[in-house]
């Protein structure tokens, strides 16, 4: 508030900050709408579903005063706004509320899942960008040709066969019967407990703790899951770069710079690919985000604890406490990176800036 | 006048005359050159023949398949594929797999026609409306399509299942209902950058409101670019649908859905992996086709590429 | 048919051995037992409250009880445990138990006789969802401490009618019976709850382990017990890990990395059939898998349709397919094991007799509405049974949901027919009489949605009052012979097709033994095991 009253009260300043100021808070008044209105939706459907959250907290064979005991401890009595306020009110306090199904602080669950989430989700970015982006250059520049359609179909593939068949045969070959990686879980069962918990992600909290042993066991553990969802990552990637690159292919200044006589090479990479790179860096971010919503599939596959699982996990059996948790911050997330590539794409393309 | 004129010209002239004579016919001799480079480009054109051969083995379901989908042989469970009778094998419930996938198209392709019809169309009304009418109506339109687009898709999905009861038709619009955002996204961006052309301020100028010229103004020169992201989206419905059959929300037992057969399919992986292979197969070459058409309609509609390459 | 079928293996194996890179087979540590399993329902800790599968797991090996059994001879019934020995008064309804000398907590602190009665007044005074265990004796909140009464070493118990002891005993082996910690817990105590709040993450037991730690959906980690009364176990450390895909542990017990996998289907058993250093054991379990129609449909209530829906399950067909080796068929509502357990099995797969039933009650062309969860096992006996009455020209229709997307509308009545599963509450012949036999007020006013009977809108036809006059007769054997005759009449009368009941094959290494799931009467014991 103070910092808005500075801005009408004080001298204006050059036209370039107020403009910059503006933007500032337009965006963080539509995250706020954007967040306020997530909020809701998701409290409206945690009303509509047909599932009696009373029920599972007290089980199916709970007598009639149980029950009721627990609908008014749960506050359900009251009219769904009144409930709402109070929710808001305590997430704006840092409080999401107690998980209804394992009787802990939604907040404390979040910690727990999320960096698992996280370290997943990046490692798997990271081999979708590393070998969707090359992928997708060489079928544009290769258009048509044998090379084109091999990595349509490569990518297809990813694209089209369900996660769970990938990841459950990439554990029967490469775990089951080579042994060449970690199975399910995050580290193996003697590497559990092992390393101080501080960020939640094993793979950096072993380098913190300086535990090599640790870390190696949870990078065995990880290569699988995050090269399957670093394939489907890197399917959708390929293809938009292809698509944006055969864009910029038959653009004018691509011709002119081949009439020039620049080495094929100069071309693709320097001005084609050049320009690209602020629209595959909305494409990466989106790709980022989808796969930190949590790969219900994969995680359970996996036995990885993570965000997926924990809120479809809650979603079914109506713990709305822990859904409302765990989509305020994925959506949180998504909208943080949506203005994060919006920042990149002013600052890279000042036509974009408005 | 064009009756006389098609008479002293081949069907095929009519089609490709510089100087059309009508604005009906400009359409179809642009419709007719889009078509030529599409017939030219020949993965589009398997991509096609693929998708008309789905049409064809849906129509023809009980023709074509071998068995009745349906009845089970509780004593010839998960036999492998080439077992006799059973072309491609058979399921936990002893039914003819091949039979079940012929009679899946027909699910499949009314998944694919549904979303296809359901989710573009919203994009496209929000999106032209927000864009076309801008100011506070923009902001509000824009800010639920964030909504919808922060949500997690899932969540979404299946709460919306979860609230109107698992199905197909549910599962239909649970996907729409988590595919539209980015449609209006799109229609958005295009519309703005039409609206404030000299095209439309003429007509504008005419005296045509707001409506007229959305719809038959705005929506024309939207629609090429949805369609070209609609067919490459639909390996993702396919999917979605399969993931939500996945979860026990999709199609309801026994439909064979493709979806549902890998579903049931995945307790069987490790020993009996066709049950879910073979469906699999199906999803991605129909996935396969729709993209490679995507692909073609791309270079015939996409104004930017303008049709050459 | 072989060659074919493993020739994905074949090719994957084949390229293994080129390389020449057999993976060695992992080990867990010698004193520790590692086991996968589903346990995403575990929502407390807390005696007083927990009521789930794996929640009575990780409980029977934390607390213990007065009288429990022994994992090595389920056979032999209850026994002592805490309670050394106990006496009955002259009327029946008064027990007396002396507590055994010199038993400690994990604590350190003493199990007093005031412990004992504390925790079971505590149970009736929460009153959550197992507390009618304890309350159908008469405790209530208001009388808790003048029924059960600890007086120096001993602990009374008086119900409020004179019922077989063998019924309140058998009770006291639940979960709820389950002996807290009194000063350790009350340290903890937020607001008046006894306790309930720090419960529900942390324990205070007796038993052969305590909590180390229980990561929601991800683990429960255990560690031995020193001071154990019965000396401390083999095993130091128990982890038991949520794993919730089939194939997943199939594969991880194939490679040692854990020593238990308890969630395999049907055709993951028969996949681990031969593996190196790999056992299957099958245990009976109580849980009972039945089929129920609502007695508000005009035509399902008719009791030839009642009669004919019966003869319209392929109970040998499922039996020996998809449910092979995890099921055996069984028709009446007392698992096997329990006291007046009844082998009857009348009904087989019928289409004509089912046909003749329905002509003669004058239904044709029924369609109806099953609700099923969403859970494959279930869903592939739906399928069956939509395939076998359509033979009979019944058209079944699935409504498919999470488990309690369709226990919300069962419980409301609102389903024609519900396929599903009931697990017994506690060792005694009562629990599954008082819910499948026992309906006093039909009305929907009443509410009784714990009662299965209820929840199909079903009077019971006079059973009613025979299971009331079962569970105080006093006599074993006569007691017996009640049972066995309240379910020969529920087998002809009852809305309810009883189908099979729950074998659970579980895979171990072969250097574990004695692990003892708990039969059918209660639940896992890892204090036993040794490798």
């Amino acid at each position: 508030m103070a910092v808005v009253e500075n801005n009408g009260n004080g001298r204006r300043k050059s036209p370039f900050s107020s403009s910059a100021f503006a933007t500032v808070l337009k965006t963080l008044g539509s995250v706020i709408v954007t967040m306020l209105g997530l909020t809701f939706v998701t409290f409206i459907i945690g009303r509509v579903m047909p599932i009696d959250p009373v029920i599972s907290i007290v089980g199916e064979r709970a007598s009639r005063e149980t029950y009721e005991a627990a609908y008014q401890a749960m506050g359900l009595d009251k009219p769904i706004l009144v409930q709402f306020a109070y929710y808001i009110w305590d997430v704006l306090h840092g409080d999401f509320g107690m998980s209804l199904l394992n009787a802990r602080p939604v907040a404390e669950d979040i910690k727990r899942v999320f960096p698992a989430t996280l370290e997943l989700a990046t490692i798997g970015t990271f081999f979708g960008v590393v070998l969707g982006v090359p992928l997708g250059v060489i079928a544009a520049v290769k258009r048509g040709t044998w090379i084109d359609q091999v990595a349509r179909v490569v990518a297809l593939v990813g694209y089209s066969m369900p996660i769970f068949w990938l990841g459950l045969m990439g554990l029967l070959v490469f775990y089951g019967i080579l042994g060449w990686v970690g199975g399910p879980g995050r580290v193996g069962i003697f590497y559990e407990d092992i390393v101080p918990t501080v960020t939640g992600m094993i793979l950096i909290d072993s380098i913190i703790s300086n535990n090599w042993d640790v870390f190696w066991n949870a990078v065995s553990h990880i290569i699988l899951p995050s090269s399957i969802l670093g394939y489907y990552s890197m399917a959708y990637i390929s293809r938009m770069t292809r698509s944006f690159m055969l864009e910029q292919m038959s653009a004018e200044y691509i011709t002119t710079a081949r009439v020039k006589g620049l080495p094929e090479r100069t071309v693709v990479w320097r001005h084609a690919f050049g320009n690209i790179k602020v629209q595959l860096i909305t494409v990466i971010a989106l790709s980022y985000a989808n796969l930190l919503e949590g790969a219900v599939l994969t995680e359970t596959i996996f036995a990885w604890p993570g965000i997926g699982q924990y809120i479809t996990t809650a979603l079914l059996s109506a713990d709305m406490n822990a859904v409302l948790g765990g989509t305020v911050v994925v959506g949180l997330i998504f909208v943080l990176l949506n203005i994060f590539s919006d920042l990149l794409y002013r600052f890279f393309d000042p036509r974009a800036a408005k | 006048m064009t009756d006389t004129n098609m008479q002293k010209q081949t069907l095929r002239e009519w089609l490709m005359t510089d100087t059309p004579t009508s604005r009906r016919h400009a359409k179809f001799a642009a419709l007719y050159s889009g078509w030529l480079t599409l017939k030219s480009n020949s993965m589009a054109m398997i991509g096609l023949g693929i998708l008309l051969l789905l049409v064809l083995i849906a129509a023809a379901a009980p023709l074509l398949a071998p068995m009745d989908p349906f009845v089970q042989n509780l004593g010839n469970r998960l036999q492998p594929p080439g077992t006799e009778g059973h072309l491609l094998g058979t399921d936990s419930l002893g039914r003819d797999i091949l039979s079940r996938m012929i009679y899946g198209s027909r699910i499949t392709l009314y998944i694919v026609a549904l979303v296809a019809l359901i989710a573009p169309i919203v994009g496209l009304l929000v999106g032209t409306v927000a864009g076309y009418t801008g100011g506070w109506i923009d902001t509000i339109l824009m800010r639920i399509t964030d909504i919808f687009l922060a949500f997690p898709r899932l969540v979404l999905a299946l709460a919306f299942v979860a609230a109107l009861g698992a199905g197909i038709e549910n599962a239909v619009l649970a996907i729409s209902l988590t595919a539209w955002p980015p449609y209006a996204r799109i229609a958005r961006a295009e519309t703005l950058t039409i609206r404030n052309s000299d095209y439309i301020a003429a007509i504008k100028l005419q005296g045509a409101r707001a409506g007229r010229i959305i719809t038959r103004h705005i929506w024309p020169l939207c629609i090429s670019s949805l369609i070209v992201r609609v067919t490459l989206d639909m390996a993702g419905v396919i999917l979605a649908a399969a993931g939500l059959g996945f979860l026990g929300l999709g199609a309801q037992p026994p439909s064979p859905e493709w979806g549902a057969m890998i579903a049931e399919g995945r307790r069987f992986i490790l020993d009996h992996w066709w049950v879910a292979t073979m469906p699999g197969l199906a999803i991605f070459t129909v996935s396969l086709a729709f993209n490679l058409l995507g692909d073609g309609l791309r270079d015939v509609l996409d104004p930017k590429e303008g049709g050459h390459s | 048919m072989k060659p074919i079928k493993n020739i994905m293996a074949g090719v994957v194996m084949s390229f293994a051995a080129t390389l020449a890179a057999a993976p060695v087979v992992a080990e867990t540590p010698a004193n520790m037992l590692v086991i996968a399993n589903r346990i995403d329902d575990i929502t407390t800790l807390d005696p007083a409250e927990s009521f789930e599968f794996a929640g009575s797991d990780v409980s029977r090996n934390i607390y213990g009880k007065l009288v429990n059994f022994d994992p090595m001879n389920l056979d032999a019934g209850y026994g002592p445990d805490l309670a050394a020995s106990w006496t009955v008064s002259e009327d029946g309804k008064t027990i007396t138990f002396t507590m055994r000398e010199g038993v400690k907590f994990a604590s350190g602190n003493p199990v007093r006789a005031e412990d004992a009665a504390w925790s079971l007044q505590r149970a009736v005074i929460l009153n959550k969802t197992p507390s009618f265990i304890l309350t159908q004796f008469g405790f209530t909140a208001d009388n808790a401490k003048d029924m059960i009464k600890a007086e120096g070493n001993t602990v009374s118990i008086t119900t409020d009618k004179r019922y077989a002891t063998s019924f309140v005993l058998n009770c006291l082996t639940a979960t709820i019976g389950g002996i807290l910690d009194k000063e350790e817990v009350m340290k903890h105590e937020v607001d008046g709850d006894m306790g309930n709040t720090w419960l529900k993450t942390n324990t205070a037991g007796s038993g052969a382990y305590t909590l180390v730690s229980w990561k929601p959906n991800e683990s429960v980690t255990l560690k031995s017990n020193p001071n154990f009364y019965l000396g401390e176990p083999a095993m130091k450390r128990v982890v038991v890990k949520h794993v919730a895909e089939s194939s997943t542990q199939r594969l991880m017990l194939e490679r040692g990395d854990i020593d238990v996998a308890r969630d395999l289907n049907p055709d993951d058993v028969a996949g681990l059939a031969g593996a190196d250093g790999v056992a299957i054991d099958s245990a009976l379990r109580g849980r009972i898998m039945y089929i129920s129609v609502n007695q508000k449909h005009p035509e399902l209530s008719k009791p030839e349709v009642r009669q004919a829906i019966k003869y319209l399950v392929d109970y040998e067909g499922m039996q020996n397919s998809f449910l092979k080796g995890q099921y055996v068929i069984h028709q009446n509502f007392l698992p096997a094991t329990y006291l007046g357990a009844i082998e009857d099995q009348p009904f087989s797969l019928n289409i004509e007799k089912a046909k003749e039933l329905l002509a003669a009650a004058g239904v044709s062309n029924l369609t109806i509405t099953a609700g099923v969860r969403e859970a494959q096992e279930r869903l592939e006996i739906a399928q069956s049974l939509q395939n076998t009455f359509a033979q009979a020209g019944i058209t079944l229709n699935l409504t498919v949901g999470t488990g309690k997307q369709i226990l919300t509308k069962y419980r409301a009545r609102e389903l024609d027919m519900y396929i599903g599963a009931w697990g017994p509450d506690y060792p005694d012949p009562h629990t599954n009489a008082g819910t499948f036999a026992y309906n006093p007020d039909n009305s929907d006013e009443a509410q009784a949605t714990g009662l299965l009977a209820w929840r199909n809108a079903w009077d019971t036809d006079g059973l009613t009052e025979k299971v009331a006059a079962a569970v105080v007769e006093g006599d074993r054997d006569v007691r017996k012979g009640m049972y066995e005759e309240i379910q020969r009449e529920f087998l002809q009368k009852a809305p309810f097709a009883i189908l099979f009941q729950k074998v659970e094959q579980t895979g171990r290494r072969e250097n574990v033994q004695n692990l003892n799931l708990g039969g059918a009467i209660t639940a896992v014991s890892y204090w036993p095991v040794t490798k």
